[in-house]
């Protein structure tokens, strides 16, 4: 089993989110990047399925040369070989095309990819990828059992589970439940040392189309300060008279 | 033309599904067009003409019984084919988010998710969402000829617009290929409001110290007809199901009251249920960060405030029923 992880690399979950240049950048000054927490799930699994069944794992970013640490530290997790897309990530079905020249050439049967990316939120470059690659799909996933070539998969839906046969080749969306929190893998001394002479290809971007562009950000205003109650019945006429939702 | 896609289960359509009507009633007018419906194995498609639909196109297909992304996108963008869809509105449950990229493709259409208000122009098209797990909006422009847009809960709200609606049956060219992912089962509690559904959440962090008292938490949450909801830790260590988690790394709330008890605040707690209207937060830690994002609260003892409240609020109901 050939399997792709695609990976984005996004400010740690606790940054100040800024912007800068008239509030048309956002502001990676001081901000810490990591791998996206859907994206190191599906990681996790994967190397799961390296373990015990012999998969090969390779791991992919879109992105410029500073996301070649993340990609190191996928590698220093247990993936076997790494490639960057040399452009800049800034639409997502101009990535999906990018992932999808990847994915055709390499024949993956499983592409991982993550529910949404934590920064832009667009839950839609794994979706996009699958249709890009006549692949089947499975979002919001929580678990993924593969025997030969068959395939079962649980995804969450609105108030429980839903689970799926499917086949290859398939794309995830991951998310948290995938795998076990206790699970997910800190880069030890050796796998960093291993990851250093592990394969990290740069790829030229191919020609797509961008269909959307980020105008501009706004920060929401400052809130006001909390009203606090000096007891049940006063919470509750709050509630009632003042914010009326109950 | 306008197209909307209203969801419904077993038949009934969802509050979200009016929402998106709306919207897209508000789009239509801003572009001096109507507004089409696609329904699938819904009843009364009617009840979409309230909010400014004036056609309906209605889906019946046994084959389409079980939510099936691939095959839904299909409905979808043939129906958006078929009527010269200009915009193509969907709203942010699941199985919209799932379809969404699928359709996006197939239409070959910009597509942005999360937005939250009508576009701030219509030529260029632009359009508000939220980014950064609500840390920040941005604005994006779409420059395809087709745009997609998926709307988020409860930012919009319900709008009337009393219209007369004719329905004409629609039959799609489905692809077996789009049934090569099938269901097997589904495990759903069908007695309990669901997170994305309740307009009031109750939610539960650390605070409670273990999941034998969580039965305070659901008996709130009946007064109150929510849903129960709780931090990540708590669903880590196998106090509440995976199901309940709510944040950045879980399920996002935008209900209209969202209460938080022995939660602490932390900001990948907050990323995910800042989108609520209103916030009210129970810790006996008045330190604690989440008094600094919510609207109201109480500092005390969860132990001794939450009982009291379903009590008080059980004697509200009865007064105001
Ligand atoms: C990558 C990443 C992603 C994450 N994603 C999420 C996410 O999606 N959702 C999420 O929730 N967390 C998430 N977290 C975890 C987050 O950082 C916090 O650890 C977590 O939210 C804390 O949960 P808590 O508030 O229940 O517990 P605690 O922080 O332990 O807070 C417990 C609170 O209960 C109060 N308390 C104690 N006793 C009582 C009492 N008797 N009455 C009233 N109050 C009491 C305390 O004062 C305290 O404020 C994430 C963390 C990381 C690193
Ligand atoms: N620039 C990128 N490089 C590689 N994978 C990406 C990139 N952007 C998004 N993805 C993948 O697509 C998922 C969803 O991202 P998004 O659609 O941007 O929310 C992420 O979790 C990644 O797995």
């Amino acid at each position: 089993m050939k399997i792709l992880v695609c990976i984005s690399h996004v400010p740690d979950t606790t940054s100040k989110i800024n912007f800068t240049e008239e509030d048309t950048r956002f502001d990676t000054n001081g901000v810490q990047f990591v791998i996206n927490p859907n994206d190191e799930y599906g990681l996790t699994r994967a190397i799961w399925f390296k373990e015990k069944q012999g998969a090969t794992v390779h791991v992919i970013n879109v992105g410029g040369q500073e996301t070649e640490p993340t990609l190191r530290k996928a590698l220093a997790i247990g993936a076997d070989e790494a490639i960057r897309i040399n452009t800049k990530p800034t639409d997502s079905f101009y990535v999906a095309n990018q992932l999808a020249a990847v994915v055709k050439e390499g024949s993956y049967d499983l592409i991982i990819a993550g529910r949404e990316s934590i920064d832009y939120n667009g839950g839609a470059v794994p979706g996009m990828l699958a249709k890009l690659t006549e692949s089947n799909f499975v979002n919001t996933c929580i678990s993924i059992e593969v025997e030969g070539d068959k395939v079962i998969a649980t995804r969450e839906i609105d108030g429980g589970k839903e689970t799926l046969s499917t086949s290859f080749p398939l794309v995830l969306g991951a998310q948290k439940g995938l795998v076990q929190e206790a699970d997910l893998k800190i880069p030890n001394m050796r796998g960093i040392m291993q990851a250093r002479t592990k394969p990290l290809h740069v790829k030229e971007a191919v020609n797509a189309p961008q269909l959307t562009q980020i105008v501009n950000f706004e920060k929401p205003a400052p809130k006001g300060a909390v009203k606090l109650a000096g007891s049940v019945d006063e919470l509750i006429d709050l509630l009632h008279n003042e914010a009326k939702v109950i | 033309m306008v197209i909307v896609y209203t969801e419904s289960e077993n038949g009934k359509f969802k509050k979200t599904a009016f929402e998106a009507v709306s919207y897209a009633k508000g789009i239509a007018d801003k572009l001096g067009t109507q507004v089409t419906a696609v329904a699938i194995n819904s009843n009364d498609v009617s009840s979409l003409g309230k909010y400014g639909a004036s056609k309906v196109l209605q889906v019946s297909n046994e084959q389409l019984n079980n939510f099936n992304a691939a095959a839904y996108a299909d409905v979808v963008s043939q129906a958006a084919k078929k009527e010269n869809a200009q915009v193509v509105i969907i709203s942010s449950s699941a199985n919209e988010k799932y379809m969404a990229p699928l359709l996006a493709v197939n239409l070959e259409a910009g597509y942005v998710g999360n937005v939250i208000s009508l576009p701030e122009s219509t030529e260029p098209f632009q359009v508000k969402s939220t980014v950064f797990s609500n840390k920040a909006f941005a604005v994006t422009q779409l420059n395809t000829p087709v745009k997609l847009i998926g709307l988020s809960k409860n930012a919009y709200g319900l709008h009337e617009n009393e219209t007369a609606v004719t329905t004409e049956a629609f039959s799609p060219q489905l692809s077996q290929d789009d049934f090569n992912t099938k269901v097997i089962s589904v495990d759903k509690s069908t007695d309990k409001v669901t997170i994305a559904d309740a307009d009031i959440v109750v939610s539960g962090g650390r605070g409670l110290k273990g999941p034998e008292n969580w039965g305070m938490i659901e008996e709130l949450a009946e007064v109150l007809g929510a849903a129960t909801a709780c931090s990540k830790p708590v669903s880590d260590m196998g106090w509440r199901p995976h199901s309940e988690h709510v944040g950045q790394t879980g399920k996002p709330v935008a209900s209209n009251l969202y209460i938080a008890i022995g939660i602490s605040g932390a900001i990948q707690h907050l990323a995910g249920v800042n989108a609520s209207k209103v916030k009210v937060v129970i810790n006996n830690d008045p330190e604690a960060p989440f008094f600094k994002a919510a609207d109201y609260g109480i500092v005390g003892d969860a132990f001794e405030v939450v009982p009291q409240l379903t009590e008080k609020l059980k004697a509200f109901k009865a007064q105001n029923a």
